[in-house]
Formats: structure tokens, sequence, C-alpha cells
């Protein structure tokens, strides 16, 4: 089912495009996303992931650009598109002075969730969202990672075959945050369409697919193995030494090395080339007292690749030759 | 529009009221304590005028005079004074309404059938007032003169003036709060309905809800009608609040029929509550939601209504304002009902406006509720 190029695309954007007055949020984006996938949007903040999310709910209309839905046009048939979605926004919309059950019941209602269903998919929600205990504790008592999941389940009461989830694990604790992607693959896994954003670059590793936008612009995309393969230029070098800030501030300086930064206890490089820049490295920062010095190339991260993408495009924009640094 | 839709969102709604036991004590405490206070303090009557005497007569005449004015239920004797500069520091300070001025000679000219002098003093600082003051001095005045020539043994027949007897209708009394209460219910429940509704559109999209809710299927109609429900038994629990404590509290005369007077502040309600959701559609923020709830509904109600001041007294210019503004035609219902008797039956014009506002209002608040976040 999952990743399965024949399936049929059930989101799709055409050269989508949002702008507030001056600004534009999304500047002409084209994407689609197939059955059963989990697709996901990666972006810094203010790159127009909630823009992009939001138009494509029927909540924000485009300034330009075509899209569809679960097969109905993004803008005159938001309302069709409504009722065959989930969505949940960044700030867990649910009514902090209603209980768990009541904000079930609400959306129960809103969903028009068929009545011998009902009771299903609310113990359904409570025993996903782990919440049985607590039926009748105000939502706004909640802890963030309860709160969220309550959040999603409401937001697939009624089991729509597409769910938008913008930004779903900010400001919820790292176990949590693994729940919650457990939950998403089992969705996924029955069916359903997950669209997720993220700024989280470690959990674009959970999506078969994703997009990294950056300032309103995909700037890569495709699954995080080729994204991997395709889009880094150069060669990332993990390398282990004293001293590494140091080091990180001389290396910075050698010809031949793109970037630099700190990635746990040592550094990782982007260097153009392979096995020379490496080998000139090392004699470099042996000679310059790090020693001992090991270098080996690396497999690149995803973050690795963000970073490379967005400060190619930096540099593109600014026609600065040598940008280095972060 | 889907019943079970609208259900939960009412549900819902009530749920809020409920929860949030502050809004509901103002729901329901504000009207309370409106009435209270214009109930007590906002009266036009002019009752226990004090006032001092300079009687430079001191003669049985004078005093019998002077008893005359502190027999009367409008004034009180302050205090005597001697000079007319006490008199005058009296009203300068707020003391007194009034200062009589007794003249030497007073009762030797009216023993002799003459006219006898007294000059009156008021302070004209309001003029309403003052008039009344004048008034009044000049009925006493006059029951004086009549006593004096009775006592004489109607030697004078000639200066008999008219014989008038007025009769009041609908306010015997002439009491103003047996007015000023049941149009006060008016100002206070369009202030308090309109402020309600004002603020539960905004708070959701302050609070992030209602971009939960315009993802969902459900139609503005629903949101808008659903909404409306704990709102209008609240503004109903309100008027029948208003309608005890008027006639129970301030003793104001129900002539009319209670139900009459529910179902025509239900009209009334409608449109008042209608008129916050609109407010609260197109404004989005709660702190101008409010503000303009206030302002549209307060000030005309308050001002152009009829409810303190009679509309046919106003600027010829500022009369038809007064056409657009609903709780003119409530206001005229509530008095109609209250003090005439009269109901829905004679004044069925005005609650036919009340009806077309209040399906206007609501038809405008769905309209400009968009399901959309710019």
């Amino acid at each position: 089912m999952r990743r399965d190029a024949d399936s049929a695309v059930v989101v799709e954007a055409e050269n989508l495009e949002r702008r507030f007055g001056e600004f534009v949020a999304v500047a002409g984006i084209s994407f689609a996303v197939r059955a059963g996938e989990v697709f996901g949007f990666l972006g810094p903040n203010g790159a127009g992931k909630s823009t992009t999310i939001r138009m494509l709910c029927g909540l924000l209309a485009p300034t330009a650009g075509r899209g569809r839905v679960a097969g109905f046009d993004m803008v005159t048939e938001t309302e069709r598109i409504k009722s065959r979605i989930g969505y949940m926004s960044q700030r867990f919309s649910l009514y902090d002075e209603l209980t768990v059950e009541e904000n079930i019941d609400f959306f129960s209602g809103i969903y028009r969730v068929a009545r011998n269903r009902k009771k299903a998919r609310k113990d359904w929600v409570l025993e996903m969202a782990g919440l049985q205990g607590h039926r009748r504790t105000r939502t706004a008592h909640l802890p963030g990672g309860w709160k969220q999941r309550l959040a999603l389940g409401c937001a697939v009461l009624h089991e729509p075959p597409i769910v938008f989830l913008d930004e779903p694990t900010s400001g919820v604790d790292p176990a949590s945050r693994r729940a919650f992607w457990t939950l998403i693959q089992e969705m996924a896994a029955a069916g359903t369409t997950v669209f997720v954003t993220t700024h989280y670059l470690e959990e674009s590793e959970y999506c078969d697919r994703l997009a990294i936008i950056d300032r309103g612009r995909i700037v890569a995309a495709g699954t995080p193995t080729e994204l991997k393969r395709d889009h880094m230029r150069g060669t990332v070098l993990e390398i282990n030494c004293r001293r590494p800030f140091e080091a990180m501030r001389m290396l910075e300086r050698l010809p031949g090395v793109r970037e630099v930064a700190l990635f746990g206890a040592g550094l990782h490089a982007v260097v153009d080339g392979d096995g020379e820049v490496a080998a000139m490295i090392r004699s470099r920062l042996e000679a310059a007292g790090f020693a001992p010095v090991e270098v080996a190339s690396a497999v690149p991260s995803l973050e690795d690749v963000f970073v490379s993408l967005v400060e190619e495009r930096s540099r593109r924009e600014s026609g600065v030759k040598e940008g280095k640094g972060r | 529009m889907n019943l079970r839709r609208t259900i939960a969102i009412a549900r819902k709604e009530s749920l809020h009221v409920v929860r949030d036991p502050r809004s509901l004590g103002l729901a329901i405490g504000i009207p309370m304590l409106m009435i209270m206070i214009f109930g007590y303090a906002l009266t036009l009557d002019v009752d226990d005028v004090r006032f001092v005497v300079w009687d430079q007569d001191r003669t049985p005449a004078s005093r019998e005079l002077i008893a005359q004015f502190e027999a009367s239920r409008y004034f009180r004797l302050l205090a005597f004074v001697s000079g007319r500069e006490a008199l005058v520091r009296a009203i300068d300070r707020g003391e007194a309404r009034l200062g009589l001025v007794i003249e030497r000679g007073f009762g030797e000219a009216v023993g002799a059938g003459r006219r006898g002098r007294v000059q009156a003093i008021v302070d004209g600082a309001d003029s309403n007032t003052a008039s009344i003051v004048l008034g009044y001095t000049r009925g006493v005045a006059t029951q004086f003169g009549e006593r004096l020539r009775r006592a004489a043994g109607a030697r004078a027949p000639v200066d008999a003036p008219v014989d008038l007897r007025p009769r009041v209708w609908f306010n015997a009394d002439l009491e103003s709060k047996n007015f000023i209460i049941p149009g006060l219910a008016a100002v206070i429940l369009g202030l308090i309905a309109a402020l309600l509704t004002s603020l539960t559109i905004a708070r959701e999209w302050e609070g992030g809800t209602m971009e939960q809710l315009v993802s969902t299927p459900v139609k503005p109609v629903e949101v808008i009608v659903g909404k409306l429900v704990p709102y209008f038994a609240i503004g109903m629990l309100d008027v029948a609040i208003a309608v005890s404590m008027a006639v129970f509290v301030f003793d104001v005369p129900l002539r009319g029929s209670v139900a009459e007077i529910m179902l025509v502040s239900g009209v009334f309600i409608a449109g008042t509550l209608g008129q916050g959701i609109a407010i609260s559609a197109v404004a989005r923020g709660q702190l101008l939601a409010s503000q303009m709830a206030m302002v549209s509904t307060f000030l005309p109600a308050f001002l152009l209504s009829g409810f303190m001041f009679a509309i046919a007294n106003m600027p010829k210019a500022v009369q038809p304002i007064t056409y657009i503004v609903p709780a003119r035609y409530y206001v005229a219902l509530v008095k109609g009902i209250f003090l005439r008797g009269i109901g829905a039956g004679v004044l069925w014009r005005d609650v036919l406006f009340l009806l077309g506002f209040a399906l206007l209002v609501n038809a405008v608040a769905i309209w400009r509720f968009r399901k959309r976040i710019a």
C-alpha cells in the first residue's frame, strides 16, 4: 500500500501561490501526494508550511494556482473537501473548558459520525490518546502530549481518507513525539493519507516522501534516501578531534571546505571532492595541535541536506561566492 | 442546515456559558445591578426640595405661609436665615434649592386684602429642576391665597381662577420610575444581549478553535443559530428578572399581560443577539467587538429610544434617526404593555419592525460569517 507509485494522487497542487499584501508566503509550489502516503512538508518557521496546509484545507484562498484534494477543486469545492479531510491546526484547537468526552462528542456531532459508530469512535479516541481514565477531565488540564493526541483523535473521528497535520509535534516532549509518529504510521498503514508539516529534521525520516520548503518555495522533494543521495553537493566528513569549536573556526577558512558545523561531540564538514581534502584537513589539524584527529566520510543526515540546500539558495540569491559559516 | 450539527454547537456553547461563571454572573448580575442603580438614581421627580427662609415680617401670616410650605411633601425647611448673605450662601453651597424672602409688611398687606410680596430665589443651574421647583412654589402660594380668601368669606369671587381638575392617565402619580423602569429593561437587554454574543465568535477566532471549526463541514447558519440558543435563554431570563424587579421591587403597575411582554422581548432579543453576532463575525477581535457592541446598542437605546427622553422633544433632525433604533419600538411596546395595558394588538407595527430587524441582522451575521481565515 505505501509508497506505491501506482496509487492514485489524492492531493495535488499546481503553482499554488499565496500573497499577504506585498509578502509572498507561498511562491508557486507544485506537488502531488498519493493515497496512503505519509507526505512531509519540511521547513523552518515562516517557510510557508501552514499557509500551504490552510489552502489545501480550504481555510485560505490561494492568490494564484490550482489544486485538488480528494478529487475536489481547492477553490470552488472547499465544503466538499472539508467533509473528506481531518485537519489538526498548530494550536491543538480543542475547547479548553470542555471535558475530554465533551470535546469528542462535539466533534462527533459536527462531523455527523453515524450514530452506530459514535461509541466505537469515542472509545477508539480515548484508547488511542490514553485518556480512558480522564473522560471528565477538563481539556485545559491535560499535559501537551495528551492534548495533542486528543486533538488528532477529534480531527479523525469521521475516519477521513486524508489527514492534514500542521506541526503536530511542536511543543511536545520527545516521548510523546515518538508515540505520535507511531500513531501516524498506524493510520497510514490503515490506508489514510497523511500530510504533515514539521520543522524537526529528524522527524522527516518518518515520512515516505517529503518536500523541503524554504521561503515559499520547494527546494527539493523526494524520499529521504533520494534527498540525501541527490541533493548533497560535496561529501560529508565526520571529524573527531580536540577542542572541536576552535577546530571549526580554523576549518572554515580552508579552501575546499564548504561548511563546518558542530555535530555531537565532533564536527561535520561538507567538502568538495573527496580523498584529497580529507587528507589535507587531517594534516592541518594535526599540525595545529588538535591531535588525535579522526576523519571519516559520513552518511549525510537530512540536516546536512537541509542546511546545504538552504545555504546554497541563500548564496545563489545574494550572489556571494564563498559564503561560509552558518 | 443540519439539526445535529446545530445541536452540537448549541450544546457546546451552553457548556461554555455554564463553565464560565463569571460571564454568566455578568449576564445576570449586571441587569439586576443596573435596574437597581437606575431605578433608584435615575429619577426625574423633584421631591424634598430643601429651602431656607428669611422672614423679615415675623407675623402670624408669614409663619402660616412657611407652615404651608413645610406641609407640602415637596418641600423641607432647612433653616431660617437672617440676611440676604446667609440665604445666598445656602444656595451657593447647594444646601438649599430655594430661598424665600418674606418682606416686612407681608402680614399687614395680606390682612388688609392686598397683595403680600414674597421673593423666591431658585438655583437655576439645573433648569429642569428649577422650573419644577418654581411650579411647586407657585402652587403653594396659590393654595395659601385660596385659604385666605376662604377665611375672608368668599369676599372676592371675581378673582377665583379657572377650576382645573387634572386627571392623569396611565401614570396617575406622575412618578418617573413608572415610565423609566420598563424602558430601562430595553436598554439593559440590548446592551447585555449584544455584548454576550459579540464575544462568542471573536473569542473563537482569537483562541484558535475557530480555525478547527471552519475546517469541518459545518455551515455558517448552523454556527450562528447554535450559538444563539444559550444566549437567547439567558436573555429571556434577564427579561423575567427585569419584569419581576419592576413589579415587585419598584411597584411599577403591570397592566398588560406577562405573556405578551415575554413574546415581544423574545423578538427584540433575537434581534440584538443577532446584532452582536454580526459584529463578532466582522470584528474577529474581542476588544473591538465588545466596543462596537457597546456603542451600537447602548448609546442609541439610551439616547434615542425614548426610554428617558421623549422622542417628540428631540430636535427635528434627530427624530428620523430614532426610527432605525430597534429599542425605540421595544420601549414603546414595553411601556404600552406595562402602563397602558395595551399590547401587540395595538402596536403590531412595532412588533413587525422588531421581527424584521431580527431577521435582517441574523441574515447579515450568517452572510458575513466566513469559513476562511483571512
